[in-house]
């Protein structure tokens, strides 16, 4: 399905991913972990064609993704958004369907039902009228979720989902996580955190500017991997 | 006081500076309304200043100085970003080395060019929104019209883009396209507003009605809507205000825009400083035990 070969990415000097290739077949859930700077979001945004490719194959389907970005959504790091934009959480979600849209047309009655149906998914059909900057931060982050939804992708990229969301999101991201897996998309998740959230992912990919691990929970988080990405200090606690 | 607003109407130059006022207050507050969204107030002042190196080039080519000054601006707008993306060099230095260099060629080239010199630096520092003409007024319009068209027709796609640049460029949106539009619409308004408000303080007119919106409202094309009215507002306020005073134009509308900013800033409903301190002061007294 997402088929990842040779990728390089050199930031003007900077080498932040170097030879990385992995494959992903359709209906799995995939963490990305590693350290900061690791190249996880550069990884995703290569995959998303926001950064230039210094040398490699990125295939969806056996074509090439970035002639078919429609089908991709994406959640961005939370650092990336200015909350203080003067926009509702109604219009957020329908960014989801500006492209297929198309210029000069209005928003289809399928575009806004699609819309409604991710909100009322996330609980958060009833605060559409709402700022986005009035929101708490998991409520921010269930927004972005539906507005992913409401994309109808087939490959979904969320970069570090779980940062400053409260139990009850996260519990609403996990279930969101596992239909979308049922319904046999294909989901790539930067994840920080190396503790028992793991459980959750069908496959991890450990990466340090290398692709250090790749396979299941137990095979990926061992002591030998974790210092190999992080260095010595954090495999006692882990492993 | 209804003789003393109705009797400068009689004349010819105020009902032109009139419509003048009214046009480029809802201009600015659309474009303006991009701009602070988008966080290019700074770009806005160095292309402000740098227009005025196309003014003297203008002139020896021949061809309208407002059409200098906006390839100016534009050209400074280019260097900006080729500095930017090609070095190190931080967007704050890169923007007042371009600004100063600009300013200082138009003034170099305004006095060694011969004939130059009949460019009023005075004027295109400062504008007078009472010496306008009929040309100008129609300008002011056709490009105010057009700007509002556009704005109605890609409003959904610059709206992504404006709010999440990322999630637009991985839709497969071309960001590239939108950046330089907004940039040289900015530059357009820009030089639409130079002959009024003068090179030195046009950025007010941009920035004051949009952000004193921006203030009262929660989405943007309200912000454009409130912005409107202030500016506009504001510009036949200035206009009365130079007139009696015989002050230049651009500084009393930009005062008079920044008195409404301060309004907003004190007495918004959701956000003013001393609405929120009255709330405060009246929920301590609230839960006071009697
Ligand atoms: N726009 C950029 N220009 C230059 N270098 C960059 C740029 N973006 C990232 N880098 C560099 O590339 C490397 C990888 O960064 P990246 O953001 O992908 O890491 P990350 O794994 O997402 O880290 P974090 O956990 O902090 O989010 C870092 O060394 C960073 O300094
Ligand atoms: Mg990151």
């Amino acid at each position: 399905m997402l088929e990842i070969q040779n990728l390089s990415i050199d930031y003007r000097g900077t080498l932040a991913l170097h030879n990385v290739s992995f494959f992903v077949p359709a209906g799995q859930l995939v963490g990305i972990i590693g350290p900061n700077g690791a190249g996880k979001s550069t990884l995703v945004e290569a995959i998303l064609n926001l950064v230039p490719v210094t040398q490699g194959v990125i295939r969806f389907k056996g074509i090439s993704l970035k002639r078919q970005l429609l089908k991709t959504a994406y959640v961005p790091q939370r650092s990336y958004i200015d909350w203080d934009y003067p926009v509702t959480v109604w219009n957020v979600v329908m960014m989801a369907q500006t492209v297929q849209t198309g210029l000069f047309n209005k928003f289809s009655r399928q575009a806004k039902h699609l819309a409604r149906t991710a909100l009322e998914r996330v609980g958060m059909y009833e605060l559409r009228h709402r700022p986005i900057g009035e929101l708490s931060g998991g409520q921010q982050q269930r927004v972005f979720l539906a507005r992913a939804l409401a994309k109808e992708a087939e490959l979904l990229i969320f970069d570090e989902p779980f940062t400053a969301v409260d139990r009850k999101t996260e519990d609403i991201i996990f279930d969101v996580f596992q239909e979308l897996r049922a319904a046999g998309k294909t989901l790539l998740v930067i994840n920080h955190d190396l503790g028992d959230s793991l459980a959750i992912y069908d496959q991890l990919l450990l990466l340090n500017k290398r692709l250090i691990a790749q396979g299941t929970r137990h095979e990926v988080v061992t002591s030998d991997n974790l210092e190999r990405a992080y260095g010595r200090g954090l495999t006692r606690v882990f492993a | 006081m209804l003789d003393w607003i109705i009797q400068p109407l009689s004349l010819t130059f105020m009902q032109r500076a009139l419509m003048l006022g009214i046009l480029l207050g809802i201009l600015c507050a659309v474009v303006g309304s991009y701009m602070i969204v988008q966080q290019m107030g700074m770009l806005a002042h160095a292309i402000s200043h740098s227009v005025m190196a196309g003014l003297p080039i203008a002139y020896v080519v021949g061809i309208a100085l407002s059409f200098g000054a906006l390839i100016a601006g534009v050209i400074s707008a280019l260097m900006l970003y080729l500095i930017e993306s090609r070095s190190r060099v931080k967007t704050d230095a890169a923007m007042a080395l371009i600004l100063t260099s600009f300013v200082a060629i138009g003034v170099t080239l305004v006095s060694i060019i011969p004939g130059a010199n009949r460019i009023d630096l005075l004027h295109v520092l400062f504008g007078n929104i009472l010496g306008v003409t009929m040309k100008e007024v129609w300008w002011t319009l056709a490009v105010t019209v057009v700007a509002i068209t556009l704005m109605r027709l890609f409003f959904k796609e610059l709206l992504f883009y404006t709010f999440d640049p990322k999630g637009a460029q991985a839709s497969g949106m071309p960001v590239h396209f939108y950046n330089a539009s907004l940039i040289i619409a900015m530059t357009v308004t820009i030089v639409v507003c130079l002959p009024t408000v003068g090179a030195l303080l046009v950025v007010a007119l941009l920035v004051a009605p949009a952000v004193t919106a921006y203030l009262l409202v929660k989405e943007l094309h309200q912000m454009m809507w409130v912005g409107s009215i202030i500016g506009s507002l504001s510009s036949v306020i200035g206009m009365y205000l130079s007139y009696y005073l015989d002050a230049p134009s651009g500084a009393t509308i930009v005062l008079v825009a920044f008195c409404f900013f301060c309004l907003a800033f004190l007495f918004s409903p959701s956000e003013g400083l001393l609405v929120s301190f009255w709330r405060k002061h009246m929920r301590s007294r609230l839960s006071m035990p009697s």
